[in-house]
């Protein structure tokens, strides 16, 4: 027993040693050419048409590149894949003339014939794959497959029609109907080009569908061997722990900066703040506004901000009464004192929204948006001439346990217009449920009379905003509007730019009009890193290539 | 003691078939489903229903269940809803880590709490016994992601001598063919690789550790003030024998059988529960991978995850249970 108690003395002491030491060692880093990023958490597979969450997409746009990209820290598109592209006049055929000379990373040549394979395997996706889920993308986009599944569109109403490779360097895309919109979603990461051979290799649809008729994917394609023709290529990825990308030597543009890149995932905010401090990782994105004055009070950190592409606003269904009324809806938008709320819970990050389009993206409407300054008054008029007896009950709903970059603290939003609608003769109702799936829930099937929701775009177009929310019924908003959903419709099958543009001017004027929602705010979401990280420009949606980025210590 | 062990697993079945019941119940009584989850803001009826129909939750939930049990019979969990790999690949990646924290925190908690509880004990009534007081009642009331970021505070942003998250340095590029990363690197011979893992340990062990500790310490001192007016002690005593023999043979043997009741019991707490600790310090463990598929609705997850952690605490009993026997003869008799 006596050894016992030496044993027991003797990992005691070894503790404190071990302790102490550790003290004394501290941790000193360099590698300039190493960039580790904090993520909040790990990508769920590296194969673009797969996916739609941030984390993969981030590593994604970086092994991979489509015809079109977006010119850094814009919505502008330009050249990538494709050295230029036309339309035929009826807007039905897309030739795409492509960039010569350039290898996917395991060296086989980029061509015609590889963008048509990429465009066959997504419209050729077997159906366990064909849900919203996994092929969010194709299916918001070009929205039908080649063997429709059981609820799935089927080709007829596909946008997407077929690929002839004419040559090594013209590609021709083929729709079904006019769309505009289609160039802007090439730009998406989704849509990223793959190597055919890897895909075959490597079997990226291979994969079975177990008792519940969930896909598994068997082949390593998506988790080891994701093969693009982009500046970094996949290294390494162990689930939970790290995630390495390295330069690609080869690559057809200017050389990448960094020789590697690690993402490690950190779902905890305050952890990755402390990660930064401590110069365990040089940067990370969705930086909690609490954090943004800390960041800022560093000599070594700083804050990036992202450009405003979201919206953030007050939704009014129009299925519950009186919200079917536009004197209670311009009530509503007369009540709310969005100025106050931008201006006390956005620290500096947010401009007030007067129209749904945020100023970036084409289509925004430069003049004759009706404006709806707070004026309890003439709400009081309004609802009075609706003839309502004041005040009048409104149930508003708010999230909690989220934070959004269009709405970093619900709570707080909604109490201020709580109080702005008091005195505009409304008796608000509070109800409040956690976001996701109660919140989105309760929302999305009709049941929320007035709601704080918001929308960030997924790539540069007026139709992913203007179309997704408004060019449909929908259980959100609870609304028939024919004149709009056929002027949205006219717009996004609108080929001429100038004439798109104006198109979607008139309807975003009209959706003011009309009011299916109140919009209040376009929120710059922050990113932070270590002050000696360069070249670091941040995307309005959310994907920057790292390649012109370098860290000097 | 064979029968006596057989008898004890035969047990855990009936336990795991109530509790599988259990789990699956109450996962779909909570409010909203994962194909909501899924699709956040993007979600449409359709698209909802879709989602349900491809994961059968639209079927019965007999069905249901019995499929459940069907492949959990075969070894199989299920695909997570939210990664799409397998709820076992995902377990053997997860549970590692969660391991190595509660061997650390363990560790911790008993290296220090053994002996301050016996010394607490042989000091009774002195400024030392009640200042051991006071430390456990900290350790106990304090809530563990306090500590935590205080302690990250500290030694990590401060002064920059530990590292605040994960398991390794990224930037060190070493195999891991057990997943356990202090001996992974002590296997391969790779050093500073083990020293690594085991800085990346320190931090989060002594936040995890800091309950048990306290609690360890209490249960040691009560038990050996206990012990120590035992008849035996008293006679082992007259016999002549000197003070640290009675202590090493007769007390501190005696003392430690509800000491190791409790290790055990908090082995399995902290094996199940380490849920703040690891989100706050970034450890790819169970309890933060729990505590997402939670978030998530992530059915697979949550059945398998919670299943296998039930398996795991009965084990960890049944081993308390063993070592009862080990220490105490008595006990292996009756």
């Amino acid at each position: 027993m006596r050894k016992l108690l030496k044993v027991g003395a003797a990992i005691a002491a070894l503790s404190v040693v071990v302790a102490a030491s550790a003290l004394a060692a501290a941790d000193k880093r360099s590698a300039s050419d190493t960039l580790v990023f904090g993520a909040a958490s790990d990508p769920v597979i590296l194969d673009g048409p797969l996916v739609s969450d941030g984390e993969s997409l981030r590593v994604i746009d970086q092994i991979f590149e489509g015809l079109v990209g977006l010119k850094p820290g814009t919505t502008v598109i330009e050249p990538k894949l494709a050295v230029s592209w036309k339309a035929s006049p009826n807007g039905l055929i897309w030739i795409f003339n492509l960039r010569k000379n350039v290898k996917f990373q395991d060296g086989t040549p980029f061509n015609a014939a590889a963008v048509c394979a990429n465009f066959d395997r997504w419209y050729s996706f077997p159906g366990p794959l064909q849900t919203d889920a996994v092929t969010y993308y194709w299916n918001t986009v070009f929205g039908g497959f080649k063997k429709p599944a059981q609820g799935s569109p089927g080709p007829d109403k596909s946008l997407y029609r077929g690929c002839k490779a004419s040559g090594q360097s013209t590609a021709k895309i083929i729709l079904n109907r006019r769309s505009s919109s289609f160039l802007g979603a090439l730009a998406l990461t989704n849509f990223g080009i793959a190597s055919p051979t890897a895909l075959k290799k490597y079997q990226a649809d291979a994969g079975s569908v177990d008792a519940d008729g969930v896909f598994h994917p068997t082949g390593t394609f998506g988790t080891q061997h994701p093969i693009g023709t982009g500046p970094f290529m996949l290294k390494s990825w162990k689930v939970g722990d790290r995630l390495e990308l390295t330069a690609n030597p080869n690559y057809w543009g200017p050389k990448p900066k960094l020789k590697r890149i690690i993402f490690r995932a950190i779902s905890d905010n305050s952890a990755r703040l402390q990660a930064l401090q401590t110069g365990e990782i040089q940067g990370y994105d969705l930086v909690a506004p609490q954090d943004i004055a800390t960041i800022k009070g560093s000599s070594k950190l700083k804050v990036l901000d992202r450009p405003a592409f979201n919206v953030g606003y007050v939704g009014l269904n129009q299925s519950i009464p009186p919200m079917n009324n536009i004197l209670v809806r311009r009530a509503v938008a007369y009540g709310l004192d969005r100025n106050a709320v931008v201006k006390s819970f956005y620290s500096g990050r947010g401009e007030v929204a007067d129209q749904f389009l945020p100023p970036l993206v084409v289509g925004f409407a430069k003049s004759g948006v009706p404006q709806y300054k707070y004026d309890p008054e003439k709400a009081k008029a309004l609802l009075r001439q609706a003839g309502l007896t004041l005040p009048v009950k409104v149930d508003f709903w708010y999230p909690t346990n989220v934070s959004r970059p269009y709405m970093p603290d619900p709570k707080r939003n909604f109490e201020a217009f709580a109080a702005s609608l008091a005195k505009a003769g409304f008796q608000v109702v509070p109800h409040s449920a956690p976001w996701r799936p109660d919140y989105l829930g309760a929302t999305q099937s009709g049941k929320a009379q007035m709601f704080l929701l918001g929308w960030t775009g997924d790539f540069g177009d007026p139709a992913n905003f203007l179309n997704v929310h408004f060019g449909a019924e929908s259980g959100l908003f609870g609304f028939k509007n024919p004149a709009l959903f056929d002027l949205l419709a006219r717009a996004d099958a609108e080929t001429n730019p100038a004439a798109r543009i104006g198109l979607y001017q008139k309807a975003s004027v009209e959706v003011m009009k009309f009011l299916p929602m109140v919009p209040y705010v376009h929120s710059k979401p922050a990113l932070a890193f270590q002050k000696n990280v360069q070249g670091y420009v941040p995307s309005p949606v959310s994907l920057e290539s790292f390649a012109t980025v370098s860290y000097s210590r | 003691m064979l029968r006596f062990v057989v008898r004890r697993l035969l047990l855990v079945v009936p336990i795991l078939i109530g509790l599988s019941l259990l789990i699956f119940l109450w996962i779909r009584a909570l409010p909203g489903s994962p194909a909501q989850a899924l699709l956040g803001e993007r979600a449409t009826p359709a698209a909802i229903a879709q989602i349900r129909h491809q994961y059968g939750l639209d079927r019965p939930l007999y069905v249901q269940y019995w499929n459940y049990v069907d492949k959990t019979v075969h070894g199989e969990l299920g695909t997570s809803i939210v990664s799409r790999r397998p709820v076992t690949t995902e377990l053997r990646e997860r549970f590692p880590a969660t391991v190595e924290l509660t061997l650390a925190a363990m560790l911790f908690a008993i290296s220090l709490g053994i002996p301050l509880g016996f010394l607490a004990a042989k000091k009774y009534g002195t400024v030392f016994d009640h200042g051991s007081l006071v430390v456990s009642l900290v350790g106990v009331s304090t809530p563990i992601f306090f500590l935590a970021l205080l302690l990250k505070y500290v030694f990590s942003v401060k002064f920059g001598w530990l590292p605040s998250v994960g398991r390794q340095d990224v930037l060190l590029d070493t195999p891991h063919p057990t997943s356990f990363y202090v001996l992974d690197g002590i296997v391969t011979g790779r050093w500073t690789s083990a020293w690594d893992a085991v800085k990346h340990l320190i931090l989060p062990a002594v936040a995890l550790g800091s309950i048990p500790l306290a609690i360890i310490a209490r249960i040691t001192r009560a038990a050996v003030l206990d012990v120590q007016n035992e008849d035996y002690v008293r006679t082992a005593r007259a016999k002549g024998m000197g003070p640290w023999t009675v202590d090493a043979r007769h007390v501190f043997r005696n003392a430690m059988l509800p000491v190791s009741t409790i290790i055990g019991l908090q082995t399995g707490l902290l094996l199940s529960g380490a849920v703040l600790t690891e989100t706050v310090f970034a450890l790819p463990g169970m309890g933060s991978w729990l505590a997402n598929a939670i978030f998530n609705r992530d059915y697979p997850v949550i059945q398998g995850g919670i299943l296998f952690t039930a398996l795991v605490f009965v084990l960890v009993n049944l081993l308390v249970d063993i070592s009862y026997g080990i220490i105490n003869p008595r006990i292996r008799v009756s």
